[in-house]
């Protein structure tokens, strides 16, 4: 087995891993980033809408604030979060923006004068403003605040992160899939990866490994996730069994996925002035939330489609029921501008034209608050050496549900923060690679591999599919206990058969089989681990909705669930730690969970 | 329309397994409402043939990942209904780059290796001052750089490309529509010099024949024949200016020449 050495491993080439590898070479340090796809494919590409960070230009962002942005992203959490992580977050969030101007992303800037809003308003953009950079509407934020790019954010973001990766001489080995973290319990020391152009195996020696594997997105069947987003490095977190995976029962849905395909229409739509209809085309989130309506937060807007579909107001469809997205009323010129790929999204995979028909969407699995527990530095619990970034991180940011937009902030945030981290633990460290873990490491990867190809007749697709429709059915945007046990008893039964899994081809080379196989106990883990949290928090809070459990329950749960997976148990080991509050006591969020807004739905239902 | 029978043939060919040789497979799908290519592949990878090699990403044309040859034509599988196509589905892998197996190909080092060529980043002396007001562009200068910055590097304009085919050293469309990225952003304090040294050789404009398949493929419409007419108008002043002798373009020039 080939090996090669480096100072830091980062696994993962989209945003985070990338903002990462860039600060950790900056210092010096020589960083190889494993790919499953080349970087430029990386998910972070298909972020459409934009990255919050109070600039404060346009007219409608007047008196924004890091201080507004922390507030809007705390009651995001449902008070879920790490405040002094937020704090830090909102303060670099302007920061890091215009440094990704300086390396060249092309925002969209202040063009001064009048501009009619949707709504028929009529705001002033001012003259001393023109040229920096702009920003527009999100759910659940008090300021306008998304600054964007036409409609590629991610795309630009991701391109320019790469180009500047290139320059400092990062090297990305895409095409390869880590399998497992080297280590011995109290430190890492790189990982065992399959080569997925040809099949080979490979050890990866560093002083530093970095996990930005993003989220887990595919292991629910119906997910805006890109398909690789299998949730690999959280699973090879917890198959260490010492490191520990933060609040993985805090998934959130996004309001608007297109029937069929999944695929993510942006929360610009509706921060644009879209609005939701019924099968009677009946606007009908104004009943449920009169004063944000469309714009509440995702997992308020998420909840009031599913509610409202089981109340009978759904429209029928070969695909199951659906609601309308209908942004006809912005206009050809705003579609065709700010909108284009909402627009070709309908167009090429619907047969759809937006600017004269509503778009079929449901709430869809969209974001992984939870994720690999680090500090605030983004170092892992539980294993010196090992870092973690963006989605696959839990340093804490988004709580039980994340701002839309505070997504891809997070990941050149974090980014800086975790390379910095990185960079500051390796000055000075010396250590020598022991023999032990990596044979341990080799041989818990080559002794499955053989297993695989020779017997087993369970099929890897089946599980996976199995698995799917549990979590969708019994651990989506409403939970009880009842079926919170049921889902962890049945995702046990499909853990137990993932042992006896073979594959039905030969595995040879870069088999996809092969890769599906290896990846499914892990994922299977995450699903229990999920819905195993579900079940034990007893309470609602942000995405996590209990019908059991309606209200919050600040007295017993402002704690953040830590699960860690010994070696040979069949379930999670759970702890809790204390929420850090530091400035901004726990209270209302403002939308959707008022005792007003709680009554009219009774009223109705 | 709906409820055809579709047949698919698909190249199929994994170098790491001696047993088969190239080869061309058939498999028979349901054709269901909106079906696209990846929903297919996808069916007939998970039901029929789990060995079977593609490369989704994103599924939803942002990513670039799956270009392929439908019916001989380069296209995102991903965005392609079967409902655009007859009942017969021939899959080829994109040409030109190198083979990982079945529909399965090499973009990502060729792009690299394009990045690395034209230096695909801002070259500025400015350095980064984490506590001042970003520098200033208007809107619409930030439109036309995102607007050359919308290539996907799915690889369809080289694999359509007559040059390409001939030449290994070819930048293709992609790799001159970087280069014009870069020049037009005023962030980029390179010279017109500095991009000749770049794109004024057969391997850069010069080498393209103007069969422009390149611009019928492109599945996200970028502007690439006007592109190269632009790049290649600068480039002739470019030297034009150099053999008499003038160091810089002039600002006025700058604007005649767009």
């Amino acid at each position: 087995m080939t090996t090669i050495m480096t100072d830091v491993l980062v696994i993962g080439a989209g945003l985070a891993g990338e903002r990462t590898a860039v600060e950790a070479a900056a210092h010096g340090n020589q960083v190889i980033i494993l790919s499953l796809v080349p970087p430029r494919r990386s998910h972070s590409v298909a972020a459409q809408g934009g990255m919050q960070a109070a600039l404060g230009n346009m007219a409608r962002s007047a008196g924004d604030s890091p201080d507004v942005h922390f507030e809007d992203t705390v009651k995001g959490a449902d008070w879920g979060c790490e405040q002094d992580v937020a704090r830090l977050f909102v303060n670099l969030a302007p920061v890091a923006i215009r440094q990704m101007a300086h390396w060249g992303v092309p925002w969209s800037r202040v063009v001064p004068g009048p501009k009619r809003l949707p709504s028929g308003e009529i705001v002033e953009e001012s003259a001393e403003k023109e040229g920096l950079i702009a920003a527009r509407n999100f759910g659940g934020t008090k300021k306008w605040r998304a600054c964007f790019c036409s409609d590629g954010t991610g795309h630009s973001l991701l391109y320019t992160m790469d180009n500047v990766a290139l320059q400092l001489g990062v090297q990305v080995h895409d095409r390869t899939e880590a399998l497992a973290l080297i280590h011995d319990g109290s430190r890492c020391y790189g990982a065992i990866v399959r080569d997925l152009r040809n099949g080979e195996l490979r050890t990866y020696l560093a002083r530093a490994t970095v996990i930005a594997t993003g989220g887990y997105g595919r292991i629910y069947g119906q997910s805006t996730n890109a398909v690789i987003n299998d949730g690999t490095g959280m699973a090879l977190a917890l198959e260490t069994g010492v490191v520990p995976l933060g609040n993985m029962e805090a998934v959130q849905f996004h309001p608007t996925g297109v029937v069929p395909g999944d695929i993510l229409v942006t929360e610009g739509c509706r921060g644009d002035g879209g609005y939701l209809l019924d099968k009677d085309e009946h606007r009908f989130m104004p009943d449920y939330e009169p004063e944000k309506k469309e714009l509440a937060s995702r997992d308020v807007v998420s909840r009031r489609m599913i509610h409202h579909v089981r109340q009978g107001h759904g429209v029928e469809s070969a695909y199951g029921p659906h609601l309308w997205l209908d942004i006809r009323h912005l206009g050809q010129e705003h579609i065709e501008t700010y909108l284009r790929d909402v627009a070709d999204i309908c167009r090429d995979f619907l047969g759809i034209d937006p600017v004269h028909q509503p778009i079929p969407v449901r709430p869809t699995q969209h974001y992984s608050m939870g994720g690999v527990r680090t500090d605030i530095g983004g170092r892992a619990y539980g294993l010196a050496g090992l870092y973690a970034a963006g989605e696959a991180a839990c340093w804490d940011l988004h709580g039980f549900n994340r701002l839309g937009g505070n997504s891809v902030a997070e990941t050149v945030v974090m980014g800086m923060v975790v390379g910095r981290s990185v960079a500051q633990d390796l000055v000075g460290s010396d250590f020598s690679f022991p023999d032990a873990p990596v044979r341990s490491a080799k041989a818990q990867v080559e002794q499955r591999l053989p297993a695989l190809t020779t017997y087993g007749l369970e099929y890897v697709w089946a599980l996976r599919q199995q698995m799917s429709a549990i979590l969708m059915e019994k651990v989506g945007v409403f939970r009880n206990g009842r079926e919170l046990v049921t889902a962890v008893e049945e995702l046990q039964e499909l853990q137990e058969r993932a042992e006896r899994l073979g594959l039905r081809s030969t595995g040879r080379g870069p088999n996809p089989e092969l890769s599906a196989a290896l990846r499914l106990p892990g994922m299977i883990r995450l699903a229990i681990t999920i819905a195993y949290g579900a079940l034990q928090r007893t309470e609602s809070r942000g995405s996590h909705y209990r019908e059991d459990y309606p209200a919050r329950d600040d007295a017993l749960w402002l704690r953040r669930t830590l699960a860690t997976w010994p070696a040979e148990a069949d379930l999670p080991r759970l702890s809790y730690e204390p929420v850090k509050i530091t400035e901004l006591p726990p209270g209302e969020r403002g939308y959707g969970e008022t005792r007003e807004a709680a009554k009219k739905e009774g009223a109705r239902g | 329309m709906a409820n055809r029978t579709l047949t698919f043939s698909v190249f199929r060919f994994n170098p790491y397994d001696p047993d088969f040789g190239p080869r061309m497979q058939e498999y028979i799908v349901e054709e269901t409402p909106r079906m696209t290519l990846f929903t297919a592949l996808t069916l007939i990878r998970e039901e029929m043939d789990p060995s079977l090699q593609f490369d989704f990403v994103c599924r939803s044309a942002v990513c670039g990942s799956c270009a392929m040859l439908v019916n001989g034509h380069p296209r995102l599988a991903c965005r392609t209904r079967t409902d655009e196509l007859p009942a017969k589905i021939v899959l080829h892998p994109l040409p030109f780059f190198r083979l990982i197996g079945d529909l399965s190909v090499d973009t990502g080092s060729w792009f690299a290796e394009m990045a690395h060529r034209v230096e695909s980043w801002v070259h500025t002396t400015e350095t980064f001052d984490p506590d001042a007001e970003e520098a200033r562009m208007s809107n619409d200068q930030a439109l036309s750089v995102y607007e050359l910055e919308r290539c996907i590097e799915c690889g369809c304009c080289v694999a359509a490309c007559a040059t390409a085919q001939m030449r290994d050293d070819f930048l293709g469309a992609t790799g001159l529509l970087r280069i014009a990225r870069f020049w037009i952003d005023p962030r980029d304090q390179r010279t017109d010099a500095d991009f000749y040294d770049v794109v004024g050789t057969d391997a850069g404009v010069f080498g393209c024949v103007g069969l422009l398949a390149c611009h019928d493929y492109c599945p996200k419409n970028l502007p690439l024949m006007e592109q190269l007419a632009y790049l290649r108008r600068r480039v002739m002043f470019a030297s034009l200016r150099s053999a008499v002798g003038k160091k810089e373009r002039q600002p006025e020039e700058q604007e005649a020449t767009r």
